[in-house]
């Protein structure tokens, strides 16, 4: 026992010594969630928009002031040029031009109906379609506001029928930050489980300090124990630092039991740390350590859900998910903190969690060797 | 020059050597192209409802099915309670509850008014949104079919729209130039900063320094192995993104090809700098990827629309080199963009490479201390 807290303050000596390492583990989490729960945002705002005007009357005047007051567009020029506008778009100056056809209030009073034209930069896929479909809004809107004004029929027989309501729950408010503060804390937890766990003991291998400890009397479990509990005991300070930041600075709601998530976390980080063993047994520099990591933390955050949702991947992608510990995380996370899951509700993330520490575990001890070559 | 090579010479056996470096370094950009190519999406489908529905009447029945055959949603299981639905929600098996309230389709006859709500598990609010939206559209045709509402009886705007430059919406255009960046950059910023902190912390800094060899030269024949490597990644995406997913170049190739040199050049000078300013590898490898990683992928664009962020976060993008090379190579690919409209972001880059080196320079020891 005592060998083992000998190990653990030689880690922690080691650590710190490092004059980088604390503004480092103080500021990530800052840093990171500021960033990333701002910056992750998808809701589209100031969306540039072109109108190719071909006259000038309150028919055209009125749509095109629909545009102007909206708060999603920010018309940036009014012209009767297509080639301007296409310009612009290609420049990057506008992501979509519309385009109200000649003759547009003619054509309504004689024929009923009339024509506009929109069209969007689609490079970036969702964008273009959110930004096309509020466009389309606007002007199903204005073309309801014609109708009133041409029928007179009244409003009210709108309102009969099926009413339907919809409501948010856990979320009322609809903030993105919520969402994302959740799964970021993961992210955090990962990237010192893995990546220091893995470079730590790696270090000492190229540094040849390894076989200074492997010729003293300590055992394998004792050196096993001494590197990763202090990364453990790391990973939970991170986790407590970066939910009272995600409290204190994005209000998000922490509905169910704290205690189910730091559990999740000791299992989480054990299955993690070992991850990081497995890949220091198998690389022998601390460059190789680290884009071992890197590889793996890389896919499995983007096939974690953190992003975008695991249900809308493809099934065979969706399969490659059961082996990624960080999906399960961020699940328990999101659902435990958002909407106070009890342990019922998460007790399969925590069996599959637990195997996976065993199984990773295992594989990493039995490739540890205490004798080199 | 002989001396340049001989100095090539080893750094490229120093790659070779680490090949489980190189394996990683080669397959990570194929690897990265197929997941963006194929799992990260925001598409929706057969997503899970539950259902309380207390009638069960014609109508609702109808309501539910029509659900169904939208392809969107999915029934999960029918409950009786609005608590029922929480609990599904807590477990994560459904992200939708549809509420009627009772004797939905006699007091829709009776009346001519019925209540149905529609409750979503808003924790993912967007994916939230758009599923509500969907449920109120399917139910409002429904209701309008019930009523015998001619769909339009007035004037009418009708709106054709078109997507330029990606009509199939694939979302893999937009992820193709960005995974080329980071790439790029991972491999001429990160890789050489930890190579040649690699010697510092070696001691072999000191005897490259002491042969004849001149420091400029030491430095060059260090970075172009690293040059070689990422334009062969380069190639590897174009390729994979052209035969897999139909990513088109529809700008010159010459000019792509130019463009990514200077951005190489630019990560080059930058992992460089980095080098003169520290001493051992992992104080090298935190500041490469906290101070260029993270930001890159995060602040250039490339995941998320600069336009969204928070203006401060905004500003801070200008000063991010993937920034203005991912505008220029999305712009060549997928826009056919000529020089002529790119000039603004080619100039920044310059001035970025000239001020790394300048500084480079200027921090570069070849004495020890």
């Amino acid at each position: 026992m005592q060998t083992i807290l000998f190990l653990i303050r030689k880690e922690f000596i080691q650590i710190f010594r490092h004059k980088i390492m604390l503004p480092m583990l103080i500021m990530m989490p800052l840093v990171q969630l500021i960033i990333l729960a701002n910056a992750a945002d998808f809701e589209i705002r100031n969306i540039n928009i072109h109108i190719i005007n071909h006259e000038n009357n309150s028919l055209n005047n009125r749509l095109i002031s629909k545009f102007k007051t909206s708060d999603h567009f920010n018309v940036i020029a009014v012209g009767a040029s297509q080639k301007q506008a296409h310009d612009n778009i290609l420049y990057g100056n506008a992501d979509l031009y519309l385009e109200i056809q000649q003759d547009f209030e003619k054509s309504i009073l004689r024929d009923n109906n009339a024509k506009v034209h929109i069209s969007a930069n689609a490079i970036d896929g969702m964008k273009a379609g959110l930004a096309t479909s509020y466009a389309i809004h606007i002007v199903q809107d204005f073309n309801q506001n014609i109708i009133v004004e041409s029928t007179d029929l009244p409003v009210s027989v709108q309102e009969s029928g099926i009413v339907t309501k919809s409501s948010f729950w856990f979320n009322p408010e609809m903030d993105y930050a919520n969402f994302m503060v959740p799964g970021i804390l993961v992210i955090l937890v990962t990237a010192i489980g893995m990546f220091f766990t893995g470079i730590n003991i790696v270090r000492e291998k190229e540094m040849g300090t390894i076989e200074q400890i492997n010729v003293t009397p300590i055992k394998k479990h004792q050196f096993i124990i001494g590197k990763l509990s202090p990364f453990l005991i790391l990973g939970l300070v991170e986790l407590a630092l970066g939910l009272t930041i995600g409290k204190l600075i994005f209000d998000i709601p922490i509905v169910g039991s704290l205690w189910l998530v730091f559990s999740f976390a000791t299992l989480y980080l054990l299955a993690v740390l070992g991850l990081g063993m497995l890949l220091s047994t198998i690389t022998n520099t601390q460059q190789q350590a680290m884009f071992m990591s890197w590889f793996f933390l890389m896919i499995f955050v983007l096939m974690s859900g953190l992003f975008t949702p695991i249900e809308s991947m493809p099934a065979w992608a969706q399969k490659i998910t059961w082996f990624n510990p960080v999906s399960y995380f961020i699940d328990v996370n999101r659902k435990v903190l958002l909407k106070g899951s009890d342990f019922y509700a998460v007790q399969g993330q925590f069996i599959k969690i637990s195997i996976f520490a065993i199984v990773i575990n295992t594989l990493a001890i039995w490739n540890y060797r205490k004798t080199s070559g | 020059m002989k001396r340049l090579f001989s100095v090539i010479k080893k750094e490229t056996l120093h790659i070779l050597r680490d090949w489980r470096t190189l394996m990683i370094l080669i397959s990570m950009p194929i690897a990265l192209v197929v997941i963006f190519g194929f799992a990260v999406t925001n598409e929706i489908r057969n997503v899970n409802i539950v259902v309380v529905d207390p009638s069960k009447d014609a109508q609702t029945m109808e309501m539910i099915r029509r659900m169904e055959a939208s392809g969107y949603f999915n029934v999960f299981s029918y409950v009786e309670t609005v608590r029922d639905i929480e609990k599904n929600f807590q477990r994560g098996d459904a992200k939708i509850g549809i509420l009627f309230q009772e004797n939905f389709g006699e007091n829709l006859q009776k009346y001519n008014t019925a209540e149905v709500q529609i409750l979503a598990d808003a924790s993912d609010p967007n994916t939230a949104s758009i599923l509500a939206n969907y449920a109120e559209i399917i139910f409002t045709r429904y209701q309008m079919e019930l009523q015998g509402i001619p769909t339009f009886n007035g004037p009418r705007i009708i709106v054709e729209n078109k997507m330029l430059f990606n009509p199939g919406l694939k979302s893999v255009y937009l992820f193709v130039p960005g995974v080329i960046t980071v790439i790029l950059m991972l491999i001429c910023a990160l890789m050489t900063s930890i190579a040649l902190t690699r010697e510092k912390e070696f001691g072999n800094m000191e005897l490259l320094l002491v042969s004849p060899l001149k420091p400029g030269v030491v430095v060059i024949g260090k970075v172009i192995p690293y040059v070689v490597l990422s334009f062969i990644d380069l190639l590897l995406i174009l390729i994979l993104g052209d035969l897999v997913f139909k990513v088109p170049i529809r700008g010159s190739l010459i000019l792509l090809l130019l463009e990514s040199l200077l951005f190489i050049a630019t990560s080059l000078s930058l992992g460089i700098f980095i080098s003169t300013k520290t001493n051992n590898q992992q104080t090298a490898m935190i500041i490469s990827l906290v101070g260029l990683f993270l930001p890159t992928i995060l602040l250039s664009g490339f995941i998320f629309p600069i336009e969204s962020m928070p203006w401060p976060l905004q500003w801070i993008s200008h000063i991010i080199p993937a920034r203005w090379f991912i505008v220029i190579i999305k712009n060549i690919m997928l826009k056919g963009t000529e020089i002529a409209f790119l000039w603004k972001e080619t100039l920044i880059l310059m001035f970025m490479t000239t001020a790394f080196i300048v500084l480079s320079i200027k921090n570069f020891k070849i004495r020890l201390e």
